[in-house]
């Protein structure tokens, strides 16, 4: 009998191997938010002359971005492999062995994961090539990278639940720009306190994608801010256990095996 | 219900949301290393079935037993039991026949060491070797279907179902198929539980056959059985000449009871197969040209339309309208 962990293995692998063998699904989620960055950094550049702005390299303050877009291309990937695996089939070959439901999404996250890892490790490189400094050190690198992971888990298990919800590839990609959307109206481009009073930053204050950037921010140019880090974390577990438990109630309905 | 069958079902009915029960109140037993064909139409609840007893369906009421087990109460058990092959061929696009296999063996729980002995060995059977280690989105619909086939295989399960196995597959590759289904049951003893649209697998490969219809099972019994209830089989003839047709009708009668016939006149043989060599001399001897002469040997569609007033859909052409001696007689 395999352990619930060889099982998650086994399919967190598979997972990997599926998205190796499928290169816009690598390229994409590394290559799109580092032109993002780019180009943001690029038409943003006077930003930094606003007084009270919180750093003068507009670099450092939008590398924050990338992660977050990395982690909404995740979001769609996950989703898009798992609703394939129900339109084919596969799921329900799955549901035939002793496998327990639970490692399903396990083993996809796991998946999810890994490459989310290799995604974040090309974006600090490419930072730390073009010169951004992070003011947290070393150890803000690798509390970056787990709370990259965090916030992967968390939007990958989204994913997951749109994926059993619809049982389509196509309406979780549908579901893309929407979760897009929450990206623009944060504080992805300014600061909130920089933001004028208005609807935008009343909406960028309630957007939890706000506090996600602000959390990665926090250790790229400000260093250890605990309040930014707690909000961050806090958001990002509440919205991976939440999704999680949405996706785990849908997968036990989606099984339907006695 | 006995503890001896492989499959056994007593009432099994699900119900759907806003829809008709898919399957209303069916009793079913499978003998252990019987070829259980499950013959219906689209939509008659073959698939239904299958889930069900392959524990990936809740039934709405009813018991059934695969096995020995509950399919509610003892699903985990059951799923040892039991291989499926449902009827989309459920595989990875983007993985290899060999990972697909592995992958299996390994959920399977098969020891570590005896994972790649398998899968080279379910490759052999299936007749993928070459093609193991390609991507399975190359493969053709045969190949898929066949690498289906090994995979319900891995663990060697007592009892496989088949979900419209052959479906869309050439005749070579569902010859290859059935010579695989026959040599599981012969060989190895698995009880198989075949779905179907095909009267010709149904007839051909089942040691019994269960025709369904809305739900419920029609009729039950070996393919031989079910078309000897029916009756004999008939003849048909097309003169050549339609002004013809009085002529061969007087003569036809010497041979069997006038039936209904479409395109020209046909009798039911009094003494079946044997005499058409008579047939042929009479019409012959009468120098009556004809278009067309066939025997029509009673067949499960012949048994469907008997049970439920109607033929079985999407099955015409794969009837058992036989031309003589496997020929089309051209006229005289």
């Amino acid at each position: 009998m395999l352990t619930t962990a060889d099982q998650a293995y086994l399919l967190a692998r598979r997972s990997v191997v599926r998205t190796m063998r499928q290169p816009a699904n690598i390229i994409a989620p590394i290559v799109f938010p580092l032109m993002l960055l780019a180009v943001n950094s690029a038409g943003l550049r006077a930003e930094t002359r606003i007084p009270g702005f919180p750093t003068n390299s507009i670099v450092a303050f939008i590398l924050a971005v990338p992660f977050i877009q990395g982690a909404l291309f995740a979001t769609m990937n996950t989703g898009t492999d798992f609703a394939r695996d129900i339109q084919t089939g596969f799921l329900s070959r799955l549901s035939l062995t002793p496998m327990r439901g639970v490692v399903l999404l396990i083993g996809q996250l796991g998946g999810t994961i890994t490459l989310g890892l290799l995604q974040a490790i090309v974006y600090v490189a490419v930072g730390l090539a073009i010169g951004v400094r992070f003011a947290s050190g070393p150890l803000g690198v690798l509390v970056l990278l787990a709370f990259f992971i965090l916030v992967v888990l968390a939007f990958g298990a989204l994913g997951l639940y749109a994926a059993l919800r619809t049982g389509s590839g196509e309406a979780v990609q549908g579901l893309f720009p929407a979760f897009f959307v929450f990206l623009f109206i944060s504080s992805m481009a300014i600061p909130r306190n920089l933001m004028t009073h208005g609807w935008f930053r009343d909406v960028a204050t309630v957007n939890p994608v706000s506090y996600l950037i602000e959390g990665v921010r926090s250790l790229i140019v400000i260093g250890w801010d605990g309040e930014a880090l707690a909000l961050g974390f806090g958001i990002a577990a509440a919205v991976a256990a939440i999704a999680i438990a949405l996706a785990a109630s849908s997968l036990s309905g989606r099984l339907a095996r006695s | 219900m006995s503890g001896q069958l492989a499959i056994e079902a007593e009432s099994l009915v699900r119900e759907f949301k806003k829809g008709p029960r898919a399957v209303d109140g069916i009793d079913l037993a499978v003998d252990p290393g019987e070829i259980y064909g499950f013959l219906g139409p689209n939509g008659a609840g073959k698939s239904t079935t299958v889930l069900m007893l392959a524990t990936l369906l809740p039934p709405t009421s009813g018991i059934a037993r695969v096995g020995g087990f509950d399919v509610v109460k003892h699903g985990p058990e059951v799923r040892k039991t039991i291989g499926a092959a449902l009827q989309e061929a459920a595989l990875d696009p983007l993985l290899t026949g060999r990972e697909h296999l592995r992958l299996q063996a390994s959920l399977q729980a098969l020891p570590r060491n005896e994972r790649n002995t398998r899968a080279a060995e379910l490759l052999e059977r299936v007749g993928l070797v070459d093609a193991a280690d390609r991507r399975v989105r190359g493969y053709s619909g045969g190949m898929k279907r066949r690498l289906d086939l090994a995979l319900a295989l891995v663990h060697r399960p007592r009892i496989l179902f088949l979900d419209e196995p052959t479906t869309g597959l050439d005749i070579q590759s569902r010859t290859a198929l059935w010579e695989e289904v026959r040599r599981l049951a012969k060989d190895e003893g698995v009880t198989v539980f075949l779905t179907t649209q095909y009267l010709e697998e149904a007839d051909v490969l089942a040691d019994r056959v269960g025709i369904i219809d809305h739900g419920r099972i029609v009729a039950e019994g070996t393919p031989n059985a079910l078309k000897a209830e029916i009756g004999r089989p008939t003849v048909e003839v097309v003169p050549a000449d339609p002004a013809e047709g009085d002529r061969a009708t007087a003569i036809l009668a010497r041979f069997g009871e006038p039936v209904a016939s479409v395109r020209g006149i046909a009798v039911r043989l009094h003494t079946g197969q044997a005499d058409l060599a008579e047939i042929v001399r009479a019409l012959d001897g009468e120098h009556l040209a004809i278009a067309q002469l066939q025997l029509h040997q009673a067949s499960l569609d012949d048994v469907f339309l008997a049970k439920t007033g109607r033929s079985l859909e999407g099955a015409d052409d794969d009837g058992e309208e036989q031309p003589l001696g496997g020929l089309a007689m051209e006229p005289a």
